[in-house]
C-alpha cells in the first residue's frame, strides 16, 4: 500500500510539471479553496436581499452588482462554487463506490452476479440521463443532493464496466494463479494486481466524470428543477437568462465558471493521460539529424557487379525510424542488384530489415520510416527522387508486390474481384468490361478452380492458400517487370507453400519477370532463386549465386540458418552466430 | 442476417420492458400524497379519497401495473393527473418537434464531423492540430453554454433569426430552418467533437492495415484509398458513435428546447416534472426508451450491411 501511494505522489508531480497540468491543477485547487471557505470569503449571506441593489450594476460594495432579488452576486457565485462542487463529489463518489466495488466482484467472481451487473449497466446506459433524473425528480422532489446521489447511480456504470474489464483481463494473466498458488488470499491479490490495473483509467475516468457531473448538475438547475433556496451556478445562469434583455452582464460569471471548471477538468485529465503514456516525455526536441551507425559489420559480396544493367540496383541504402531522441536504423547500407529476369532472394530472421528493404523499393514504409541514405535505382529511374505521383504510376504497373499475410491483404469490405478490377482500371485505363473479363483470366491463371465464383467471393469467403492466389494475380495483372514477394508461403499450410513456390516459378519463366522475394527459409531459396543476398541486423553479411553461397557459405550466420534447413528445423528465432 | 437482427431485436425490446416494470414501479411507489397534491392543501379528506379512486391509486400498485401495462400495449398510455389530456396525444403533438431537432443534429454532425476527422487524419500538421484543440473545446464545454452564446450572438446581437418560439415545416420551409438552426448547432457541437476525434483515430487506425499498403502497392492513388477503403472500413466505429450521440441528443434536447423555447418533449419532461405528473413522465420514459431502441436498431441493420461477413450469414 505505502508503495502504491508513492507511486500515486511521483504521478501528481510528474502532472504538476507539464504546463497544462499546473494551470489545470491551480484553477481547480483554487475552486476548491473558494469553496471550502465560501462562508468566511462572501461578503453577504448568499440570500440577504438589499431592495436598492434590485439587478444593479457592480458598485463598491457589490463588486459584481446584484441580482433580480437584490441579492449580491458575488456571494452567490462564491456559495454556488460550495454547491457545484459538493453536488458533483456525491455523484462520483457514489459512482465509484458502486462501480468499483460490483466491478470487483462481477469480474473476480463471475457467475449470476456477473450476468445481472452486466444487464443492470447496459440498461442503465441505455436511457439519457437527464430522462432518468427528471423522472427521479418527479418522485423526490427538489434536493439537488438525492438527485446528484441518484445521478452517481448512473455514472456507477463507466466504473463498472472499466474495472470490470481490467479485472477480467488481469484474471487471465498467468500471475493470479500463481499468486494463488504461492498462498495469497483472495482479497491481497485483489489488492495487489488488479487495483495497480485499473488505478490509471479510474483516475481519468474520475476527472472527465466531475465535469459531466457539474454540467449535468448546472443543467439540470438551469431547468429549475434544483432547489431554489440554494445558490447554484445553473440557477444564477437561468436567473441571468430570463433577465437577458436588461442586465446581459448576470449570465457572464456563472458561464465563466462553468466553462472553466469543465475546461479545466478536461484539461487535468489530458495532462494526466500524457504523463500516464509517457508521451509528453521528450516531445517537442527535434531528433538531431541521421547519422550511420558505427561499426558496419563486414560482408562477403562475391560477383558484386556481375549485372552490366540491372533492373533493380539498391545501393548503399540505410532505413531508419524517428523517435523522439534519436534515430532507430533498421536498414544501414544494403546494396542489392537483381538483374533483369533473375529471381533475387533476400534472407534473414525476423527483424533483420529484410521487409523494410522490400518495402524501401515501392515507397511504402510505414510512418515515421525513411530511406536516409543511398539510392534505389529501377530501370535507370531513381525512385527515391521520384514525386509521389510518378512512384504512384509505377506501383502495380512495372512493381508487382505480393504480401506475406494473405487474409489481411484484401479489404474485407470488397469482394475479390472489385479488389481486382479497380487496379487495373486506374493503371491500365480498362473499360469496366474489358478489366473483369482480365481479371477472370487471371484467376483462372493462377489455378484458381472457379474463377466466376471467387471472383464474386468477399475475403472471408475464401481460404488462405486462394487468398494468396488472388494477390498473385493482383501482383501480376499489369505484367510488371519487377515483382517483390514478401515472404509469400510462410503464413500458408506445407502443402499449400510447395504450391505457391510452383505458381511463382512457373509466371516467372513464362513472363520473364524479375522477382525479389524476401524470405527466411533457404529452403524457398533453393527451390525458386538464381542468387542470394543473407540479411543480419540490417545488413547484408554475405551473397552471391545460390549455387556458390550453398556450396560454400563464408560466413557464421549463413552456415547457421543453412544448418536449420538441413535439420529442418525452420529457421525462425535468433540464431547464435 | 435475419437472426441477427431478430436477436438485437429481442434484446431491445426486453430492455424497453425492464426499463418501463423498474419505472412504473419506482415511480408509482416514489409518487406520495399524489390526490391531495392536485385537489390543494385545503381540500376536505372526502375530496382527496375521492380523487384517489378516480385515478385508481387505492388499488393495490400490482393491479396499477397490469392495468397500465394492458392499457400500453394497445397504445394508451393513461391520462395526465393534471390536465387529464391522455399522454399519447400530450407527447405525440411534441415529438414532431423534438425529432425534427434531433435528427437535424445527427445528420449535421454525421456530416461535420465526418469532414473534419478525414481532414485531421490525411492533413496532419496544422489543420490536425486545429481539428484536435477544437473538438477538445467542444467536448469540454457543456451543449446549453454553446445554446446561450448562440442566442446571444446570432438571436440577440446579430438579429440573423428569432431567439425563442418555432415555427412548423409544414408552415414555412425557410421559417422552420431559421427556428431550427441555432437550436441543432447548440445540439451538434459536443457530438461534433466526438464524431471527428473517431473518425480520426480509426481512419489513422486504417491507414496501417496490410491491405491498404496492398491496395496502394497495386497503384490505387490516395484519393481512391482513402474514400473507398480507409473510410470505409472506419465507418463501423464511427457509426457506433453516432448512434450513442444520437440517444445522448435526446437528453441535450431537453435543455436546448427550455433555452429556444422549443415546444418538443423536453419542455413537457420539465413541466411534468417539476408538476410531479407521474402517468406523463411514466409516458416520456417508455417513448424515450422505444426510440432508443429504434436508434440501437437502425445502428445495428447499417452495421451488419456494412459488413459482408454479417450481411451475407
Amino acid at each position: 500500500m505505502t508503495a502504491s501511494v508513492a507511486v500515486r505522489r511521483s504521478l501528481m508531480r510528474r502532472v504538476l510539471r507539464t504546463p497544462l497540468g499546473a494551470i489545470s491543477a491551480a484553477y481547480l485547487a483554487t475552486l476548491i479553496l473558494v469553496a471550502i471557505t465560501a462562508p468566511v470569503l462572501a461578503p453577504y449571506p448568499p440570500s440577504a436581499t438589499d431592495l436598492s441593489n434590485v439587478l444593479a450594476p457592480p458598485s463598491a460594495e457589490h463588486l459584481l452588482g446584484g441580482d433580480s432579488a437584490g441579492r449580491d452576486i458575488l456571494s452567490r457565485l462564491v456559495y454556488a462554487t460550495s454547491t457545484s462542487l459538493l453536488g458533483a463529489l456525491i455523484a462520483v463518489v457514489v459512482a465509484a463506490a458502486i462501480g468499483i466495488t460490483a466491478g470487483l466482484v462481477a469480474g473476480y467472481r463471475g457467475g449470476w452476479f456477473d450476468a445481472s451487473s452486466n444487464w443492470m449497466a447496459s440498461t442503465i446506459l441505455s436511457l439519457p440521463a437527464i430522462v432518468i433524473l427528471l423522472a427521479a425528480r418527479s418522485v423526490i422532489g427538489p434536493s439537488i443532493w438525492w438527485i446528484m446521489a441518484i445521478f452517481g447511480v448512473i455514472l456507477s456504470a463507466s466504473y463498472y464496466r472499466i474495472v470490470y474489464g481490467a479485472v477480467r483481463h488481469v484474471r487471465q494473466e498467468l500471475y493470479i494463479d500463481a499468486a494463488r498458488v504461492a498462498g495469497l488470499s483472495d482479497l491481497r491479490i485483489v489488492g495487489r494486481h488488479v487495483l495497480t490495473a485499473v488505478r490509471a483509467p479510474v483516475i481519468l475516468l474520475t476527472t472527465g466524470l466531475f465535469a459531466v457531473a457539474i454540467a449535468i448538475q448546472a443543467s439540470l438547475d438551469f431547468l429549475g428543477v434544483g432547489d431554489p433556496s440554494l445558490p447554484t451556478w445553473g440557477g444564477m445562469l437561468a436567473e441571468g437568462f430570463y433577465n437577458l434583455s436588461r442586465t446581459p452582464w448576470l449570465m457572464v460569471w456563472p458561464s465563466l465558471a462553468i466553462a472553466l471548471t469543465c475546461i479545466a477538468l478536461s484539461l487535468f485529465g489530458t495532462a494526466l493521460r500524457d504523463v500516464l503514456e509517457r508521451s509528453s516525455e521528450g516531445a517537442g526536441k527535434r531528433p538531431v539529424r541521421w547519422s550511420p551507425p558505427t561499426p558496419r559489420p563486414d560482408a562477403t559480396i562475391r560477383d558484386g557487379r556481375i549485372h552490366d544493367d540491372p533492373l533493380l540496383e539498391i545501393e548503399g541504402l540505410s532505413v531508419a525510424y524517428r523517435g523522439d531522441t534519436a534515430w532507430a536504423t533498421v536498414v544501414d547500407d544494403v546494396s542489392i542488384a537483381v538483374a533483369r529476369g533473375e529471381v533475387h532472394a533476400l534472407i534473414g530472421e525476423s527483424g533483420s530489415g529484410k521487409t523494410q528493404t522490400a518495402w524501401s523499393v515501392l515507397g511504402l514504409l510505414p510512418p515515421g520510416g525513411m530511406c536516409v541514405a543511398g539510392a534505389i535505382r529501377f530501370d535507370g529511374l531513381d525512385l527515391l527522387r521520384l514525386s509521389a505521383r510518378e512512384l504512384e504510376k509505377l506501383r502495380g504497373h512495372r512493381i508487382g508486390y505480393v504480401p506475406q499475410e494473405p487474409m489481411s491483404n484484401l479489404d474485407p469490405s470488397y469482394t475479390i474481384g472489385q479488389q481486382l478490377v479497380k487496379p487495373l482500371r486506374i493503371t491500365l485505363g480498362l473499360s469496366r468490361r474489358e478489366a473483369k473479363l482480365r481479371a477472370l483470366a487471371l484467376l483462372a491463371r493462377v489455378d484458381i478452380a472457379d474463377p466466376e465464383r471467387t471472383f464474386a467471393a468477399y475475403p472471408h469467403q475464401i481460404s488462405g492458400g486462394m487468398a494468396q492466389r488472388v494477390l498473385i494475380a493482383g501482383a501480376i495483372a499489369t505484367e510488371p517487370d519487377l515483382i517483390i514477394a514478401d515472404e509469400p508461403t510462410t503464413a500458408l499450410d506445407v502443402t499449400v507453400q510447395a504450391e505457391i513456390l510452383q505458381l511463382l516459378r512457373d509466371l516467372q519463366r513464362e513472363s520473364g519477370m524479375s522477382i525479389l522475394i524476401v524470405t527466411h527459409n533457404f529452403g524457398v531459396v533453393a527451390d525458386l532463386a538464381d542468387r542470394v543476398s543473407v540479411m543480419r541486423s540490417g545488413s547484408i553479411v554475405e551473397s552471391g549465386s545460390v549455387a556458390d553461397v550453398f556450396a560454400d557459405p563464408r560466413h557464421d550466420y549463413t552456415r547457421g540458418l543453412l544448418d536449420a534447413l538441413l535439420d529442418g528445423a525452420p529457421a525462425r528465432g535468433a540464431l547464435q552466430a | 442476417m435475419l437472426t441477427f437482427i431478430l436477436r438485437r431485436l429481442a434484446a431491445g425490446v426486453l430492455t424497453v420492458l425492464t426499463i418501463s416494470v423498474l419505472g412504473f414501479f419506482l415511480l408509482y411507489l416514489g409518487a406520495r400524497d399524489t390526490a391531495r397534491r392536485i385537489v390543494g392543501d385545503t381540500a376536505a379528506p372526502e375530496i382527496v379519497a375521492r380523487k384517489q379512486q378516480e385515478l385508481g391509486l387505492d388499488r393495490p400498485i400490482v393491479v396499477q401495473f397490469f392495468d397500465w401495462a394492458g392499457s400500453a400495449l394497445r397504445g394508451d398510455l393513461g391520462r395526465s393527473w393534471f390536465s387529464g389530456q391522455p399522454v399519447t396525444e400530450a407527447l405525440a403533438s411534441r415529438l414532431p418537434v423534438t425529432l425534427s431537432l434531433t435528427i437535424g443534429a445527427i445528420l449535421l454532425t454525421a456530416v461535420v464531423g465526418t469532414v473534419l476527422g478525414v481532414l485531421a487524419a490525411t492533413r496532419r500538421g496544422w489543420v490536425d492540430s486545429s481539428v484536435q484543440v477544437g473538438s477538445f473545446v467542444g467536448a469540454a464545454i457543456p451543449g446549453f453554454l454553446v445554446a446561450l452564446v448562440l442566442v446571444l450572438v446570432f438571436a440577440i446581437g446579430l438579429q440573423w433569426v428569432p431567439a425563442t418560439g418555432y415555427i412548423r415545416f409544414t408552415t414555412s420551409i425557410t421559417g422552420w430552418l431559421s427556428t431550427i438552426i441555432l437550436p441543432i448547432i447548440a445540439l451538434s457541437i459536443g457530438a461534433i467533437a466526438s464524431i471527428a476525434q473517431q473518425v480520426r483515430g480509426s481512419m489513422l487506425d486504417a491507414l496501417r492495415l496490410d491491405y491498404v499498403r496492398t491496395l496502394r502497392a497495386r497503384g490505387i492513388p490516395n484519393r481512391r484509398l482513402i474514400y473507398d477503403h480507409v473510410l470505409r472500413n472506419s465507418a463501423g466505429p464511427a457509426l457506433s458513435v453516432l448512434g450513442i450521440q444520437f440517444i445522448v441528443m435526446f437528453g441535450g434536447a431537453v435543455v436546448v428546447e427550455q433555452v429556444f423555447s422549443l415546444p418538443g418533449l423536453g419542455q413537457t419532461a420539465v413541466s411534468a416534472t417539476i408538476q410531479g405528473d407521474i402517468p406523463l413522465v411514466m409516458g416520456l420514459i417508455v417513448v424515450t426508451a422505444l426510440i432508443v431502441l429504434l436508434i440501437n436498431l437502425a445502428v445495428d441493420l447499417i452495421q451488419g450491411w456494412l459488413n459482408p461477413k454479417v450481411r451475407l450469414s
